[in-house]
């Protein structure tokens, strides 16, 4: 049923559209987390904007890595980030506001250093896309599952077979130590953020 | 759908984050303003993934950056209820115990 | 015109190319198909599945159930529902934030809607087939989560706070064994592509991963407790605890608002028993040899043109027949588990999670991928069943490469695929030398 349409997502003639729709969405709702009054309305509206970059992710050919933004970030990061809000409210809906002064040189600050890193952006001259090599492995537009397991596991099958003599080491050390670091790191969150004696008054 | 068009929306992410940073009185609030930062940085690299001769690496260190980011805000958020618990207040500009 | 195509795509292609050249209205026109069919997968499951836990309850409480609309056993009683749950006033509290009240509902609803996207409901019958397709069922169906939390902030009122948070802290803690004991028959399968997994437990019911080993076997049922824990069903429904906390997280939701909370609850029922069914039970594969052979070579005549594309389209209907009764089959046993067992305290479900099935789960994912290299040294086989994994697991690997190919890839393989060959020759030489 689906065999001839699946191509890549964003070679598809519909891809631009669909890149546009989320990008709106994700820059759009990026500026309404800077805008929004409330902190569970900023949780809120980066929800959206996280979950637009991870569709704009799977547009670019990057399936594994979509599901992981939407895995960890959405589905873990932010509702973490909820838990804390709801942990030091201070009161119903308290909204701690920033005075106009500090906003408008805020916006000023922002936007110029938006326009100087759009201008570097269209300075350069980008190199036309070119369609990876995958070596030995074969893989569909978006399917880099494989390729990235085997990348994490030390082999880059993708580079071993098709350039010279050089094995490259793959990332199996990073992935140890990433892996090492988020057991300590998570340790000593718990630890951190464990149950003591509030203090009275202030 | 260009390698600049991506890039455009990484700087937008960024810069939203920056000022999200820089503005927001409420720990949480920063916090939101890190992770904008970071989804700017993986947006930019997974577009020079796929336009441009980087491949497979891009992805994997998006994936390292969004692993990390967990992490970091894991302890940060232990940090900021710490702080809550020795303040009573979520508010950073009554961090100012130590100033000169 | 219809017999002589072999998919949707060619199908359109002959009509739209009459319309409008190009691939656009193509593209469109089978996303919509693709889209109506699931909306009508996701919107009728609630409709069956809220009718048959009415009956269920009922007989299980020695009453009849609904008898009325319908006929003699009631089953339009969800279509009556739906009417008078439509028709009831949209109200919002005062107290409450009104935009994330308003857009809870759907958070919870999306979330369950998008895990049908990659659920193959048969032989090639999925809307998506990605490579990590598992994956990015795990990844949705955490995005519930929000959605419930928002609720229960939102409304403005302590019992949805309380059940709100009840509700994430366990749907958070129970994603853990969930993704676990889902990676136990991956393991054995070495594929996260569901169509591929489901492709491979063809050939007899001796091939379905929960036979495959001790592991797995245990791992269903470990799976199957987690995923009723994970849609908040009885006995770990503590967020929607009437007799407790009025009604958790949807206690200020009524008419249309709530029946989106409800649609989302046995949508995601049927999707995780679907999933189950897929991982463990063989998916659309009946199990009989004789018959899963005949219709594997049904359906592949009937793709390849050379046997009659009928039969191959009604294997693949027979295959999702099949589908469909497991995934029922485990919704059932979700309901009579609802109305038989008491509830338990919420520290009772924490403790069940962290303190039990989390290590239970990381135990059984250990001994699974230890147990090829116990087969191995022992009894010089990789599986016990006379017929290697690997010649299935190969011959779906190989066809689900073959279905996907971007033309421009396959432009440049031979490029490629020449440098790898000489370089593939180069080192056999000197191996040989």
């Amino acid at each position: 049923m689906s065999s001839a349409l699946m191509l890549s997502a964003a070679a598809a003639p519909g891809g631009s559209v669909l890149f546009v729709i989320f990008a709106l969405a994700a820059c759009l709702c990026a500026v309404a987390v800077v805008a929004a009054q409330t902190v569970v309305r900023m949780a809120f509206w980066l929800v959206l904007s996280l979950g637009s970059t991870a569709a704009l992710f799977f547009l670019a050919d990057a399936d594994f890595v979509g599901a992981a933004q939407l895995l960890i970030y959405v589905g873990g990061t932010l509702v973490l980030l909820v838990f804390g809000v709801m942990l030091t409210a201070s009161g119903p809906y308290l909204k701690i506001a920033t005075s106009p002064g500090e906003i408008i040189l805020g916006a000023v600050v922002a936007l110029l250093f938006l326009c100087v890193v759009v201008a570097s952006i269209s300075g350069v001259s980008w190199p036309e896309p070119q369609v990876a090599d995958a070596g030995a492995l074969q893989t569909t537009a978006g399917n880099t599952l494989r390729p990235l397991g085997l990348a994490f596991l030390g082999t880059r099958p993708d580079q071993d077979l098709a350039d010279g003599d050089q094995l490259s080491p793959g990332y199996l050390l990073p992935f140890e130590i990433v892996s090492i670091h988020l057991l300590v790191v998570l340790i000593g969150a718990a630890y951190l953020a464990r149950a003591k004696r509030r203090a009275v008054g202030t | 759908m260009s390698l600049s068009a991506y890039l455009l929306v990484g700087a937008v992410l960024f810069v939203c984050g920056i000022v999200c940073m820089a503005t927001k009185r409420n720990g949480i609030g920063v916090l939101m303003g890190v992770e904008l930062v970071l989804n700017g940085a993986n947006v930019n690299f997974v577009a020079f993934s796929k336009y441009t001769q980087l491949g497979l690496d891009g992805q994997i260190i998006s994936l390292f950056v969004i692993v990390l980011a967990a992490a970091e805000a894991a302890v940060a958020l232990a940090i900021a209820l710490n702080f809550y618990n020795n303040h009573l207040t979520i508010d950073v500009d009554r961090a100012s115990k130590l100033k000169g | 015109m219809i017999l002589g195509v072999q998919s949707i795509a060619d199908f359109l292609a002959g009509i739209t190319e009459a319309i409008a050249p190009g691939k656009g209205l193509q593209y469109v026109l089978a996303a919509v198909i693709h889209a109506v069919l699931l909306v009508h997968a996701f919107a009728l499951s609630p409709a069956v599945f809220i009718w048959l836990e009415r009956k269920v309850a009922g007989r299980i409480q020695d009453r009849l159930g609904p008898t009325r609309v319908g006929g003699l056993f009631g089953w339009l009683q969800s279509l009556a529902d739906g009417i008078k749950l439509v028709q009831k006033e949209d109200l919002c509290p005062p107290a409450a934030d009104s935009l994330l009240f308003r857009s809870a509902p759907y958070f919870v609803c999306v979330a369950s809607f998008a895990a049908f996207m990659v659920l193959p409901f048969s032989h090639g019958w999925v809307a998506v087939a990605a490579d990590c397709g598992l994956f990015i069922i795990l990844a949705i169906l955490s995005l519930e989560v929000f959605g419930i939390i928002m609720a229960g902030y939102s409304s403005g009122s302590k019992w949805s706070l309380f059940g709100g948070m009840r509700e994430a802290a366990q749907m958070v803690s129970y994603e853990i064994p969930l993704a676990i004991c889902a990676l136990v028959p991956v393991i054995a399968a070495g594929s996260l592509n569901l169509g591929e997994i489901g492709g491979m437990q063809r050939g007899g019911i001796q091939n379905w991963f929960i036979f495959h080993n001790p592991f797995a076997f245990i791992a269903f049922f470990v799976y199957f407790v987690v995923a009723t824990a994970s849609c908040k069903r009885a006995p770990f429904d503590l967020a929607e605890a009437e007799s407790e906390l009025v009604g958790g997280f949807h206690t200020e939701y009524s008419g249309i608002r709530w029946s989106f909370f409800f649609m989302g609850e046995y949508a995601s029922m049927f999707a995780v028993c679907g999933i189950a069914s897929i991982l463990f039970l063989g998916g659309w594969n009946t199990g009989i040899p004789p018959l899963d052979d005949a219709l594997y070579a049904a359906r592949n005549a009937g793709a390849a043109g050379q046997g009659s594309v009928i039969v191959g389209y009604l294997a693949n209907v027979l295959g999702l027949l099949v589908f469909v009764s497991k995934a029922s089959v485990g919704v059932f046993v979700q309901i009579w588990l609802r109305w038989t067992l008491p509830r338990l305290r919420i520290d009772q479900v924490m403790t069940t999670c962290l303190k039990y099935l989390t290590p239970i789960s990381c135990f059984l994912f250990l001994g699974a991928t230890l147990w090829p290299l116990l087969l191995a040294t022992a009894a010089q086989r990789s599986t016990w069943t006379p017929e290697a994994l690997g010649v299935r697991a190969a011959a779906e690997i190989r066809e689900s490469a073959a279905a996907t190919a971007v033309p421009a890839a396959a432009a440049a393989q031979p490029v490629a695929g020449s440098a790898v060959q000489a370089r593939l020759d180069a080192t056999t030489e000197g191996a040989v030398q």
